[in-house]
């Protein structure tokens, strides 16, 4: 289904173009000039490394550009780049990322900010191209910062975004930019590219300052500490976590001002939201298909609104909370599961539901899993979703169970 | 970002050390680590980055020149050092290298040759990251030296077999029991031989043992200064793993070498050279019989004479059926032969 988004006006110095998400992010990257790039190949997310290759090949980029013989190497490679001072970018899907797992989990303990596309796709078995968030969530306790994005405009800007939150000394945390596999990484949409001396008033160089690894700076890096410091370092990373909260306002603050435009609200979009007495959550394109769902049922008298989940991690609590918790009745609506989780719910409606639990008011919560696999999301599924939050608003209480919509029974 | 027209990619020019006392007196491998007494592999430690110089960037991955060698407070490295994942010294390698060079090119860094190694174990190299370092000695433009110590087993962990431990040996997952004596059947992998067969654009790979230290260090300059990705296999004497008294460290190391058990040679632009008492053995000096070698270990207590037999005779066979003897295994048959030579 076709919904004409327009970005913003351009700026007289933007170039627009018809591009897709992953094609987005390769513009990004190089107005960010990037150093190192580490490839291997598995759909969706291989069309970013694809363009990019594009890019070095005709010389608008400047890069080492390393064809791994496997994702353990492929982030590992750009970690130990990254150290030496070096810009990195490299990404996954699915499985790859799943094979990738003992260099990701390393990357937050040594304050590495590498940037990663995933481009979100289910885990085998049996194998399948499609969108799952799964992949991505694997590491969403280990100190990686993990957003999702929706548009290729978005795409654009969340990468320039992610390097300048990532290399921020107060983080110095790797993030992972989330893109649902097809719908957005293969899509193309009308993009505005900025003009690089913009990109360079927004985006510092990174500067690895005292964590160097150099002749130079003869320091040691992760010697072996066991229960003398580990917890410490822990709670260094879970502070540095904590200041992501201010260094990413700041830093889409500061996007709005160069670039003019960009969100108010880094941390979510609100659709329809001011009057809603039904607000459905989601992450990613699943939007879509709501927004459009949302406009056909308020035609019908239906206040339905969304709430489009950006950032994951560090997650979003208060901002959420004071967004939700008016509504009459909330619908979460997750694209991966938590086998085993409390109520069998996927992860984000759990996550919401922990946000709201101090919450002085408390709406009715519904969770709901939906296009798994990359199954297209339909509007069906939206209006079914809608009624039953209806339903539990007007008994006043949620039922715990988890749907799932648009399953063969 | 435009490239730098100046950055040459060059690297350091390491001339070898003629001689025991003609080797620098600086050391970058100082006190704070913690490896057992006679442990030949923090010697390499100490020789390799002797060999290496003050430039220089170490990378090691987990095993005991990690765990032991390398605490929190007390570390030895007096330049700089980072951990990396078991099997990712090739990965570790070349992000460093191609870190710097990327740097450097861009001219984001002061340009300058500066020494990458990445060292790993035998469990950490030749098994879990064979993968890694296969890959990384393909990348012909970024400089770094991969240095295999090879000490026969997980020794860390609490000394498990490996695909580097010799056959037979007793190791905490290979213990000789009453109904079978020997668990580990296989043969130690060539792991220097298969990393010169199989990758044509690596320059240099040498086998070393840290009992000749001079020569050991030298083969260190050479890797280094050749430039690409270089691969060396050095043979460590464990007393824990091997279980002997630890003044024997460097007398095994020896021995390891004058039963043929692992030849001492270097690989350079594809020639193989022998050298030290592999090079004797080569032109006619006798190999000593392995048993000399194998009986004065505990690793081996339970062989039997026919144990010993077995593994003399596949030394034996390095040697003799060999194409290119102890380096590579292969041989051609009688018919590959007339068809060569009638060409
Ligand atoms: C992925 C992974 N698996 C297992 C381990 C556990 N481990 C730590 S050290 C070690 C031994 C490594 O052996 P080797 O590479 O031969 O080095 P050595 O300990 O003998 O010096 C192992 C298996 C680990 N650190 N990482
Ligand atoms: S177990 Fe072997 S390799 Fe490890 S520290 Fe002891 S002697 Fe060295
Ligand atoms: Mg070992």
């Amino acid at each position: 289904m076709a919904v004409a988004t327009r970005p913003a006006p351009a700026a007289a110095e933007d170039k627009e173009l018809l591009i897709s998400g992953s094609e987005a992010v390769a513009e990004a990257l190089t107005l960010a000039d990037i150093d190192v790039v580490t490839a291997y190949p598995i759909r969706p997310y291989d069309t970013v490394m694809q363009a990019i290759a594009k890019k070095i090949a005709n010389g608008q980029l400047v890069a080492e550009y390393i064809v791994a013989e496997g994702e353990h190497s492929q982030f590992e490679i750009v970690k130990h780049a990254s150290t030496v001072g070096a810009r990195v970018f490299c990404g996954s899907s699915g499985v790859g990322w799943a094979y990738a797992m003992e260099c990701l989990v390393v990357t937050p303990p040594l304050r590495v900010p590498m940037i990663a596309l995933v481009g979100n796709r289910a885990l085998d078995d049996p194998g399948a191209f499609g969108v799952e968030h799964n992949d991505a969530l694997f590491v969403r306790d280990l100190g990686w910062l993990l957003c999702w994005i929706d548009t290729s405009q978005e795409a654009l800007d969340t990468t320039l975004i992610a390097y300048r939150v990532a290399e921020d000394r107060r983080v110095f945390l790797p993030l992972a930019i989330s893109a649902d596999g097809a719908f957005l990484t293969h899509s193309q949409a009308l993009t505005l590219v900025p003009p690089k001396e913009k990109v360079d008033r927004f985006l510092p160089r990174y500067n690895r300052g005292d964590l160097l690894l150099h002749p130079d700076n003869p320091i040691t890096v992760a010697p072996q500490a066991n229960e003398d410091w580990v917890i410490e370092i822990r709670r260094q990373n879970n502070e540095a976590m904590a200041r992501a909260y201010t260094v990413i306002e700041e830093a889409y603050a500061e996007f709005r001002r160069v670039f003019g435009r960009g969100p108010e609200n880094p941390w979510f979009e609100e659709y329809m939201t001011e009057d809603a007495e039904v607000i459905l959550v989601g992450m990613g394109t699943i939007s879509l298909p709501i927004k459009v769902a949302i406009r056909e049922m308020r035609a019908k008298g239906r206040k339905v609104g969304l709430v489009r989940l950006r950032w994951f991690r560090p997650f979003p609590t208060d901002r959420l909370v004071a967004a939700l918790s008016g509504a009459q009745a909330l619908g979460v609506i997750d694209r991966d599961y938590s086998f085993g989780s409390p109520f069998g719910s996927g992860v984000v409606a759990n996550e919401i539901r922990a946000a709201l639990y101090n919450a002085a008011r408390r709406p009715p919560l519904l969770s709901f899993i939906c296009g798994l696999g990359g199954r297209e999301v339909t509007l069906e599924d939206v209006y079914k979703a809608t009624e039953m939050c209806y339903g539990a608003a007007k008994a006043g209480k949620s039922d715990p169970k988890t749907h799932w919509l648009g399953v063969r029974e | 970002m435009a490239e730098s027209t100046t950055f040459t990619n060059a690297t350091q020019i390491l001339e070898p050390f003629r001689g025991v006392k003609k080797v620098t007196l600086e050391e970058y491998f100082t006190s704070g680590h913690r490896t057992c007494q006679g442990c030949e592999s923090a010697l390499v430690m100490k020789l390799m980055v002797k060999a290496a110089g003050p430039r220089t960037i170490v990378l090691g991955s987990t095993g005991c020149m990690y765990v032991a060698n390398t605490t929190y407070y007390t570390t030895p490295w007096v330049v700089p050092w980072m951990h990396t994942q078991l099997g990712s010294s090739g990965s570790a390698a070349l992000g460093t290298a191609a870190g710097l060079k990327a740097l450097m090119r861009k001219g984001k860094m002061k340009a300058e040759p500066i020494n990458v190694i990445a060292f790993c174990g035998d469990g950490g190299g030749a098994d879990m990251g064979v993968g890694a370092i296969s890959a990384t000695l393909t990348h012909k433009e970024y400089n770094s030296l991969i240095l295999l110590y090879d000490n026969e087993s997980y020794a860390n962990t609490d000394i498990q077999l490996s695909g580097m431990t010799p056959f037979g040996a007793h190791t905490t997952f290979s213990p000789p029991g009453k109904a079978k004596r020997i668990i580990h059947t296989r043969w130690k992998k060539n792991m220097a031989g298969m990393m010169a067969a199989g990758h044509p654009e690596c320059r240099y790979v040498a086998t070393v043992c840290a009992s000749y230290a001079v020569e050991m260090m030298n083969k260190v300059r050479r890797a280094l200064t050749i430039g690409g990705p270089t691969f060396i296999h050095s043979l460590d004497p464990c007393p824990k793993g091997w279980d002997y008294d630890p003044m024997l460290s460097h007398e095994l190391g020896e021995l390891a070498i004058e039963t043929g058990i692992f030849p001492l040679y270097e690989v350079e632009d594809g020639g193989v050279k022998y050298y030290g008492k592999t090079k004797a053995l080569v032109e006619g000096r006798a190999r000593k019989p392995v048993r000399e070698y194998l009986l004065k270990q505990g690793r081996f207590a339970h062989f039997t004479e026919e144990d010993l037999e077995y593994f003399q005779k596949k030394v034996d066979e390095m040697w003799e059926k060999w194409e290119i003897p102890a380096v590579v295994p292969f041989r051609r048959l009688e018919a590959t032969k007339a068809a060569l030579e009638v060409k």
